[in-house]
């Protein structure tokens, strides 16, 4: 693949580009996570960015706006050669992100989030008025009901949405960047954004759209640029690229290259959870794990999944709750409990709650299990021993078994996590977005490790928003929407179209509801 | 379209870079004592005489215990302002103890077994206040300082409490092989408090709970538990400390006792090292500390400089170590 990967487009080919983005490379403390990416962005565009997690989508969008810095290359913005080096520059020349995590502060209203650092002020004081009164024509604009002075901790997800939007128009932007604007959206708030993009590309605006939902991006994009383990894989006109072609380019591999093939798992129950219910958070969640069994859990961002396994593992209150492992009922209250009952849990924020950034190696993997290295006092060889064992085991690399984790990549650090409940002996394994901002390779380790674990008979449950994680993996899928479980796959069943269709309920398996 | 994976490896960082790190980090403050003792050693004829040197060590020994104590509170995240009033509480109260159980060393060791208890049950207090009523450290801290402090002009009518007891001052004002027994008290319990920072599933806890709560949580450590025990050990170091001062000077003056110790132990424990925002440090850099602290003293004593100024030299002592911490983290 050569790096000049500059495509003309048929009908752009005689516009100057309002961004030109020149062999750009990124590094995180020495690996490579961009190479040498070259595209060039028209006025008025719309822009798809496609890749898998990890692809390097979101790396190079916070470059252009400034939340990154490139490690070498050129950026170009209408024609001059700009270095941004921060939010503020990017801002300045018309560049705003909405982010997948909203930037709003939930204690102060609409309009103040609107114009947050950019206050409209009558001398001393604030000029409300006027804020509000543009605040008011903004929404207008968006075609979207809002009161300028709700507070932001009363909005739907949407509607914050919405108010982001509006944050980035007060500032005049000129190139608006979306990442994965659609996967906190129903169906019919989608269907509102998308008229919306139409609307800001009547009125000049550049937009660039982050997705990995290929119907999406083939629906609302000009053009196409797909991103694989940073690299610059292609740009395309929308309508010279199909579906399977995005998902070739994407993937770029056999998925059974990456997966490890499903075994087969025994009739054991060894985890039963019936009548688990959190007012507001979970409904009525009843579900079997059985011995050697990896299931999954599917649905969208704050479907339940993790508070269900939050509540299993003791960290949430629950107003009922009934749980056996292997048929005996077991009251679980703190995570202390749970590993009483062999089970582990991973959570999805590694570095928030599962590790301690500034502890070594060492001190990490022992944490949980600390008791097995104590006689009076810490054995610290023994310690070291297991440590180095599980080093071994997970190809964990690092300069050092007493590197402290925030010198470690993601991916590593990821192996520690895995390695300091493994310590716990556990037989159920309950695995939270456990490939999150990993590389493909470790990913690929994980994957076979969790396949190996399973073949001892330890039970999984793999909770992932990366719908081919649970394709490749899961010999069952459960789907949860809204705190309920919607849906039962197997086998076949276990498909991109089916596990959506249960997730933006499309469709229920009122035999799981009931 | 033939895009190979690689596997990135990192390249080596160099393991000299690495090192001077790390060795500036954790020798820092034992480089400034030693430094600070050459000083003196030049400036002033009399600091080295032993005679000098173990009155140091004395004069440190009282704040020093309590820092060992507050290393832990700091350490898991907290902070502790009443151990000042405490020592003056704990102190009038052990002294009124003694007094009541009469003379001989059975009283004496009953009366230290109480103080020590008292300052232990202090702490619980404070503990309680804050894991289970949820009040912030500093504040809960800053109430029960007010409190204790008027609990014990209370108790002591705002008199100065006197021992009868004729044993009593062997313990803060003997020696032992020539040594102060407050020094003697100091390293054992700085000794103990090592092992149990670095050696116990206690202390491995207390700096996790300090580096992350949630982390803590989410890896089945009773967090409140820890972080409650950290102040019961504050507590029990102060009733120590209590114990040496009286008996040092056989008398306890209500008003002035303990003042401005938290201030010390504070600042003893951030010029060895420790974060103030906790997850680390070690007891050896608070004994560094302490010692600096009273080395400082000490020199401008000997010095002859006004003592209305020995606060502004320790004040930016402080404001140093607290830059240099700042400076090793970025």
């Amino acid at each position: 693949m050569s790096s000049e990967h500059r495509l003309a487009n048929k009908n752009l080919a005689n516009a100057t580009p309002i961004m030109q983005i020149d062999n750009i490379v990124k590094e995180f403390s020495g690996v490579r996570v961009l190479h040498k990416v070259t595209i060039d962005i028209f006025p008025g565009e719309v822009l798809g960015v496609l890749g898998e997690n990890g692809a390097g989508k979101s790396t190079l969008l916070k470059i252009l706006c400034g939340i990154y810095q490139k490690t070498s290359g050129s950026i170009s913005f209408a024609g001059n050669k700009v270095e941004i080096d921060g939010p503020a520059s990017a801002k300045a020349l018309g560049i705003s992100m909405i982010p997948q995590e909203f930037n709003l502060i939930n204690t102060l209203n609409v309009f103040e989030n609107i114009f947050l650092g950019s206050e409209r002020s009558q001398g001393l004081f604030l000029d409300k008025n006027a804020m509000r009164a543009k605040t008011l024509q903004l929404l207008e604009e968006l075609q979207t009901k809002l009161d300028p002075d709700a507070l932001i901790s009363t909005l739907s997800v949407a509607q914050k949405q919405m108010v982001e939007i509006a944050k980035a128009l007060v500032s005049d932007v000129r190139v608006l960047i979306m990442d994965e604007p659609t996967t906190v959206l129903t169906e019919h708030e989608v269907k509102i954004l998308f008229a919306l993009v139409e609307r800001l590309k009547a009125r000049g605006v550049t937009l660039v759209f982050i997705s990995h939902k290929l119907k999406e991006v083939k629906q609302l994009c000009d053009r196409l640029v797909i991103l694989r383990d940073g690299y610059l894989i292609s740009v395309d006109e929308v309508n010279d690229i199909d579906e399977q072609d995005m998902a070739r380019k994407m993937v770029g591999r056999e998925l059974n290259q990456i997966y490890p093939p499903k075994v087969s798992c025994a009739a054991e129950t060894v985890l039963k959870v019936s009548n688990l219910n959190i007012k507001g958070q979970l409904q009525d969640i009843n579900f079997k794990l059985h011995k050697g069994e990896i299931l999954g859990f599917a649905g969208l961002i704050g479907a339940g999944r993790t508070e269900t396994a939050e509540a299993l593992m003791g960290l949430r209150e629950v107003d009922s709750c009934t749980v056996q492992v292997k048929g005996r009922e077991v009251a679980i209250k703190s995570v202390a409990d749970a590993v009483a009952c062999k089970m582990a849990y991973l959570s999805e924020d590694r570095q928030g709650k599962g590790l301690v950034m500034n502890f070594d190696i060492v001190k990490n993997i022992s944490l949980i299990s600390l008791a097995k290295y104590v006689k009076r006092l810490i054995q610290g060889k023994l310690e070291t021993e297991q440590a180095q064992h599980y080093v071994d085991l997970f190809d964990i690399k690092a300069a050092s078994i007493n590197s402290e984790l925030i010198n470690l990549s993601g991916g590593n650090q990821q192996k520690v996590y895995l390695a300091k409940w493994m310590d716990t002996e556990p037989e159920i394994l309950i695995l939270d977005e456990p490939t999150r901002g990993i590389d493909v390779n470790t990913k690929k380790e994980i994957y076979h490790f969790i396949n190996a674990m399973t073949k001892t008979g330890m039970s999984v449950i793999v909770i992932s928003s990366e719908l081919d994680e649970l394709i490749g993996l899961a010999s069952r899928v459960l789907v949860m929407r809204e705190g309920k479980i919607v849906g039962e796959l197997q086998g076949d069943d276990i498909n991109d179209q089916e596990i959506m269709y249960y997730a933006a309920g499309l469709k229920q398996d009122l035999s799981k509801s009931a | 379209m033939s895009i190979q994976t690689k596997i990135i490896t990192p390249p080596p960082q160099s393991p000299f870079s690495k090192l001077a790190r790390f060795a500036w980090g954790t020798y820092a403050p034992l480089i400034a004592l030693l430094v600070l003792v050459i000083f003196s050693a030049i400036a002033s004829e009399h600091f080295l005489i032993p005679r000098n040197l173990t009155n140091v060590l004395r004069q440190v020994s009282y704040t020093g215990i309590i820092a060992l104590g507050m290393t832990f509170v700091i350490i898991a995240g907290g902070i502790d302002l009443s151990v000042g009033s405490m020592v003056a509480l704990v102190g009038v109260l052990c002294v009124m103890l003694l007094n009541w159980f009469g003379d001989g060393w059975y009283a004496v060791a009953m009366a230290i077994a109480a103080a020590v208890a008292i300052g232990a049950l202090l702490g619980a207090l404070n503990g309680l206040i804050i894991t289970r009523g949820k009040v912030a450290s500093f504040i809960a801290t800053l109430a029960t300082m007010s409190i204790l402090r008027s609990l014990t002009l209370y108790v002591s009518d705002a008199g100065e409490v006197v021992s009868h007891n004729q044993l009593f001052p062997e313990i803060g004002g003997g020696y032992f092989l020539s040594i102060p027994i407050p020094v003697w008290v100091f390293g054992v319990l700085a000794i103990i408090s090592h092992i149990l920072l670095k050696h116990t599933a206690f202390g491995r806890h207390v700096c996790a709970v300090g580096c992350n709560a949630t982390v803590a949580s989410y890896s089945a450590i009773k967090v409140r538990w820890v972080y409650f025990m950290t102040f019961v050990i504050a507590g029990a170091m102060v009733g120590i400390s209590a114990v040496m001062l009286s008996s040092r000077l056989n008398s306890v003056s209500p008003g002035d006792a303990g003042l401005f110790y938290e201030l010390d132990a504070i600042a003893a424990v951030v010029i060895g090292g420790t974060a103030l925002a906790g997850g680390r440090g070690t007891i050896f850099g608070t004994v560094i500390g302490v010692i600096i602290l009273g080395i400082i003293n000490n020199m401008l004593n000997l010095l002859g400089v006004s003592p209305y100024l020995q606060g502004t030299v320790k004040g930016l002592v402080i404001l140093v170590a607290v830059l240099a911490q700042f400076k090793g983290d970025r």
